[in-house]
């Protein structure tokens, strides 16, 4: 293993392929540290966008001429570069979706309903995002699937005895639970959950939405049975999202959507389905945006994972460093695994007004409950502000941050 | 200093409202209610009014979970529609709003000056649905009706 420390990411460069970041807001220049909810895109995403609009485009899968063949390979070519990035045995174990909430409300479906039996249960976790609950909220109305919860602790940690605890009757089908909370910023024990649910007979879905944007994710070393991301989160374009399941899942599974491109033939009688990942994949699929993730992708494993986690790493610890300074200030959340998202709130001030503020000095972050409402009842508040970290952030950018909550705090005191 | 810019938002007038409501607290016993969410951001905000044998409003109260822009523009609104029928409360909230949104005041009286500090809000699109919450509530209340959000 190298030596990485955060001095290998060249900071300045990488900014440089940002068009957005220098913009000012409000006069001043812009402090983007809402990255969680979605990344800003790189020169590259952009360009690889706007060239195949401007070179070589046509709708693809079907057209026997040279723009569509092109416009194909370059589309196609993102599932090997997905497949690469996520480690999967097999380009055809790459479902293309709109988003992590669709990659999971396919499996919710297909999974859900053409697998799991009534009487079995799917386990999710208490700091869950409202898109891996509300699809096993409707499975459960629908095929009387039970939704069991695990808790976590006060550190905002799963409680993994108790996760055990919730397999024990060999009932769960399914665990379907974050890789990394977008709230509290915590990781989960990936492989020891795998362990623990494959012991009792379950498969296992992570929801890597935050996780893969700071951390290699390798699904085989994992021993997942399924891992979802959004593109948008890692620098890529909005519309296109990942679903990586083992072949033998996806052959065993319904489709989901019923259309064009996902069929064998069709009759008037019936239809066949053509094999995985296009079974999963009716209709037109966000051509554009596709090409879009191969570029984001190539340009994440360009910078390399390694600089990008042990940046986002310091700047995490500068971020808890400098916030707990602050008088009155609470972070939210302390896994000891955790990555570059921080949680807070302040004694006399909401999320909203101190949202508010910190954009009257051209800071940007998130606040509000996060789409995750059942994990704010379990913390007893009622929102968060959260500041998130991204390969571009700067530490003079928490600086900011952190020098304009103290004024925020007199500004309410 | 960049956070005096937000004066206009923040008057100190909302700060004091907002940090320290005098119509807050659920009464003893009301004649209607209504709570008013904003699914968005979960803001939560309950308001409880009794009339007089005439009809009018008599010491409104609310109950609120939100920022300062939610409570104070809730104490403020206490007292604007205190003593009022429910059609000229009704009508003071149809001014507000138009005042929340564009922050003009086309025909200004008391009431209007007394809700005036939170004209600012009309330049921060994201949190008119703050100012604006605890009347939806108010006038689901008035309907009878029990539960608003906000637009």
């Amino acid at each position: 293993m190298n030596d990485f420390s955060p001095a290998t990411l060249d900071i300045a460069r990488i900014r440089s392929d940002f068009p957005i970041l220098s913009q000012t807001v409000h006069g001043k220049p812009l402090v983007f540290l809402d990255s969680a909810a979605s990344a800003q895109k790189p020169r590259a995403v952009i360009d690889a966008m706007v060239n195949a609009m401007e070179t070589q485009y046509a709708n693809i899968h079907r057209g026997l001429h040279w723009m569509s063949e092109r416009t194909t390979e370059a589309y196609e070519a993102t599932r090997d570069d997905a497949a690469r990035l996520l480690n999967a045995a097999d380009r055809a174990e790459i479902v293309f979706t709109r988003n992590s909430t669709e990659a999971i409300n396919l499996v919710a479906h297909s999974y859900g309903r053409g697998v799991l039996k009534p009487g079995q249960a799917v386990l999710i976790s208490a700091m869950e995002h409202h898109s891996n609950i509300v699809p096993w909220h409707m499975l459960r109305d629908d095929r009387g699937i039970e939704l069991r919860i695990a808790p976590i602790t006060d550190a905002g940690e799963l409680d993994i005895d108790a996760f055990e605890r919730k397999l024990e009757d060999g009932k769960v089908g399914l665990v379907s639970i974050t890789h990394m909370s977008n709230v509290l910023g915590t990781y989960t024990p990936a492989e020891r959950i795998v362990q623990i649910a494959h012991a009792h007979g379950a498969k296992v879905l992570f929801d890597g939405s935050q996780a893969i944007v700071h951390r290699r994710i390798d699904v085989q070393a994992l021993g997942c049975d399924f891992y979802a991301f959004t593109g948008h989160k890692l620098y890529g374009p909005t519309g296109i999202g990942v679903l990586w399941a083992r072949r033998e899942l996806l052959e065993a599974m319904p489709p989901f959507l019923g259309g064009g491109d996902m069929i064998s033939s069709v009759t008037d009688e019936r239809s066949t389905w053509a094999a995985a990942p296009h079974k999963f994949e009716a209709g037109t699929p966000a051509i554009l945006e596709g090409i879009g993730l191969g570029a984001a992708i190539r340009w994440v494993e360009a910078i390399g994972y390694d600089a990008i986690a042990a940046h986002e790493q310091a700047l995490t610890e500068h971020a808890m460093s400098r916030l707990s300074t602050i008088e009155g200030l609470t972070i939210i959340g302390r896994a000891q695994d955790r990555g570059g998202v921080v949680s807070f709130t302040m004694a006399g001030a909401h999320a909203h007004d101190i949202a508010t503020l910190l954009d009257r000095s051209g800071i940007a972050v998130r606040a509000g409950h996060h789409c995750a409402e059942p994990l704010m009842r379990r913390l007893g508040i009622d929102s968060t502000a959260r500041a998130s970290f991204a390969a571009y952030t700067l530490p003079s950018e928490i600086d900011a941050l952190a020098d304009t909550l103290t004024r925020v705090r007199e500004f309410f005191g | 200093m960049s956070l005096d810019d937000l004066r206009d938002l923040y008057q100190e007038v909302i700060l004091q409202h907002g940090r320290h409501p005098s119509h807050a607290g659920k009464p003893a016993t009301y004649a209607a209610t209504a709570k008013g969410d904003n699914p968005m951001c979960g803001d939560r905000v309950q308001v409880f009014l009794s009339y007089d044998p005439a009809g009018r409003i008599v010491d409104p109260r609310f109950d609120a979970r939100g920022c300062a822009i939610s409570i104070a523009s809730a104490d403020l609104m206490a007292e604007a529609v205190a003593g009022l029928a429910p059609d000229e409360a009704r009508r003071v909230f149809v001014r507000f709003r138009d005042m929340a949104r564009t922050g003009e005041c086309a025909d200004p009286d008391e009431t209007m000056e007394l809700l005036r500090p939170l004209a600012g809000v009309h330049q921060y699109p994201s949190r008119v649905k703050c100012a604006t919450l605890p009347w939806h509530a108010l006038m689901a209340a008035l309907e009878g009706e029990g539960q608003a959000t906000s637009e």
